[in-house]
């Protein structure tokens, strides 16, 4: 079984500001809008390096969509950024119309996503942006794994034309992806082959599934682990592929089982191989403060829990 | 003959267009359009530096325009159509399916002169002001326009994008609030007061201009010098005086309009105000 090891644990919140550094450097068109969060999303760097190129809005993130939305009509390509819960519930309708039916080129990119937001409590931790962004037409969701992965998703969806919704978060993560890496939108990737069960994670639940599968193998349950770090457009195929081998799922994700990965997943299982499958995520609640791992183990999104969930969804086969 | 006088001319060619348009599909929006027919006429027939043969998204090199109350859609439609954005015989499908000439303005299936869906109100300004900033990251010095609607004055982020554009010097826009005291419920001053508008757009920071939006001499010498006013670290307001309904006795000075179609009876007595100035589509 394929190992994965890290050097060093990193927030993906910082992969991003790296990669949209390097995207100053080398694209003229990326210009990028902060509402009073530039230290939290790490655009500090793009801002001191390429201040006519940064616009600071304020705390008015419905201005700050409408702003992209215009700044693509003259060629730039807009990278906004906030936390997750202002970048979508807060501004819902000015993405809808302006960026979303209006097709317009804009990067939202949403930090502090999810319960691992920690002590700031549920009002800052944003479980439902997957749904938002997933049920609107011509919307790209985006979801990497690690520092090193959103660093090069982060640079991938500049060269994508059309509105592009890409989530991280704020604690230190293992980064274990190679630096060098290409990001593929709409490709999962295959971390781990297996032949009994398949556990489909996405962003920070990505490691824990990993740590699952070795789990998992000390018990004798062979796990294919699959990064589906881009939630829209699903990559069916694989999805498909998989659990024709495994003939069963675990999905896993840090957000609410309504409207999350899971679900988009269980809609293609369904009309095309139906086969048992199970969710980890929250369910139907608000977060609470507390520390990143006392969270994800009270709410049921660690390794222990993808292992459970695996057993029970074997066992149905 | 003057261009006053011409210009007229086609602002009563396109009252009649949204007269036989909404009355055609028995829905849309009559008042506002009626009421901003001078305005849009204005500057698509004189004012805006555009070339509607040749209708670009990014529009480099040109004014570009906005309409953040969408819902003023079939006087906008009208004037494209007649300016040469789109065939005028276009104007018969507003509203109805498979049309390009959607309720309210959309940029989905393509209609040249149209860069940003609208509609749901307070957004357009902001778009504007985007727009405006990459003229500026372009060196591109033609101007930016934006329609607002007097109730849409309500909404939170026309505040967001006014204090960002004054904080910013967004000296390159010129928005335009249709000020004719009504709204869908009733009167501005009823639904929600506004309070002294003028006070508040200057006290944002904006140059503020006043003009009588149904005078086409008035809005032909306030245009110029809202023109002038660009360019100096602030950007440019007028709040443009309008009846809504204007040119229809039984429409005018009542917010019942807004949204409702005439219907047989009433259509034939407000088409009979408007003379076929220059061919009805």
């Amino acid at each position: 079984m394929k190992k994965y090891i890290y050097q060093e644990k990193k927030d993906t919140r910082s992969g991003f500001g790296e990669g949209l550094f390097e995207l100053g450097k080398s694209n003229p068109d990326v210009v990028a809008l902060c509402a009073d969060l530039t230290g939290s999303l790490k655009m500090n760097k793009f801002q001191d390096q390429f201040p006519e190129r940064f616009f600071q809005t304020g705390i008015a993130e419905a201005n700050m969509m409408g702003i992209a939305a215009g700044l693509t009509i003259g060629g730039k390509i807009p990278f906004t950024g906030t936390f997750a819960n202002f970048s979508t519930g807060r501004v819902y309708d000015q993405i809808r119309q302006c960026i979303a039916y209006s097709e317009k080129n804009v990067k939202i990119c949403a930090s502090h996503a999810g319960i691992t937001l920690g002590e700031d409590g549920a009002t800052h931790q944003m479980l439902e942006d997957f749904g938002m962004m997933k049920m609107l037409p011509n919307m790209t969701v985006i979801s990497p794994c690690d520092f090193n992965q959103t660093k090069a998703a982060t640079k991938a969806i500049a060269g994508h034309e059309g509105p592009v919704y890409l989530r991280f978060g704020r604690p230190k993560v293992p980064n274990f992806t190679p630096e060098d890496q290409e990001f593929i939108i709409g490709e999962a990737q295959v971390l781990i082959e297996g032949s009994d069960v398949t556990v489909f994670a996405t962003g920070h639940m990505v490691w824990q599934a990993l740590e699952a599968a070795n789990m998992l193998n000390e018990k004798g349950i062979s796990a294919e682990i699959i990064n589906v770090h881009t939630i829209k457009p699903l990559d069916e195929k694989t999805v498909l592929q998989s659990l024709k081998k495994t003939g069963c799922g675990v999905t896993a994700e840090e957000h609410q089982i309504n409207g999350g990965m899971g679900e988009s997943i269980a809609q293609v299982v369904t009309k095309n191989l139906p086969k048992p499958l199970e969710m980890i995520g929250i369910k139907d609640v608000f977060g609470e403060s507390g520390k990143p791992d006392e969270l994800m183990a009270k709410y049921g999104l660690d390794a222990q829990n993808i292992v459970k969930a695996a057993e029970k969804v074997v066992s149905k086969k | 003959m003057s261009e006053i006088t011409e210009l007229k001319k086609v602002a009563t060619q396109v009252r009649r267009d949204v007269l036989r348009m909404v009355y055609e599909v028995q829905s849309g929006h009559p008042g506002g359009a009626l009421g901003c027919a001078d305005i849009f006429t204005a500057l698509y027939f004189k004012f805006l530096k555009i070339d509607p043969k040749a209708f670009t998204m990014d529009g480099k090199g040109e004014d570009l325009f906005f309409l953040s109350n969408g819902h003023l859609s079939a006087a906008w439609y009208s004037v494209l159509a007649r300016s040469g954005f789109f065939p005028l015989e276009e104007l018969a499908t507003f509203r109805h399916i498979d049309t390009r000439l959607q309720g309210h303005p959309a940029t989905e299936e393509g209609l040249p002169g149209v860069r940003v869906a609208s509609g749901s109100l307070g957004q357009g300004l902001s778009v504007a002001v985007g727009a405006a900033l990459a003229k500026k990251l372009n060196k591109d010095d033609r101007l930016v326009f934006c329609l607002m609607g007097d109730g849409e004055q309500q909404e939170g982020q026309i505040w967001e994008a006014s204090m960002f554009a004054a904080g910013r010097k967004v000296d390159n826009i010129i928005g335009i609030i249709d000020y004719n005291g009504q709204q869908i419920d009733g009167a501005c001053d009823d639904v929600m007061p506004l309070g002294d508008l003028k006070a508040k757009w200057e006290a944002f920071g904006w140059t503020v201009l006043e003009m009588n939006g149904n005078d086409m001499e008035d809005i032909v010498q306030t245009i110029p010098k809202a023109i002038e006013k660009t360019g100096k670290q602030k950007p440019v307001v007028i709040l443009m005086h309008t009846e809504m309904g204007y040119g229809v006795d039984f429409m005018e000075g009542t917010h019942e309009w807004h949204g409702k179609p005439p219907n047989e009876e009433q259509f034939n007595k407000a088409i009979a105000n408007f003379e076929e100035t220059l061919g009805d589509y």
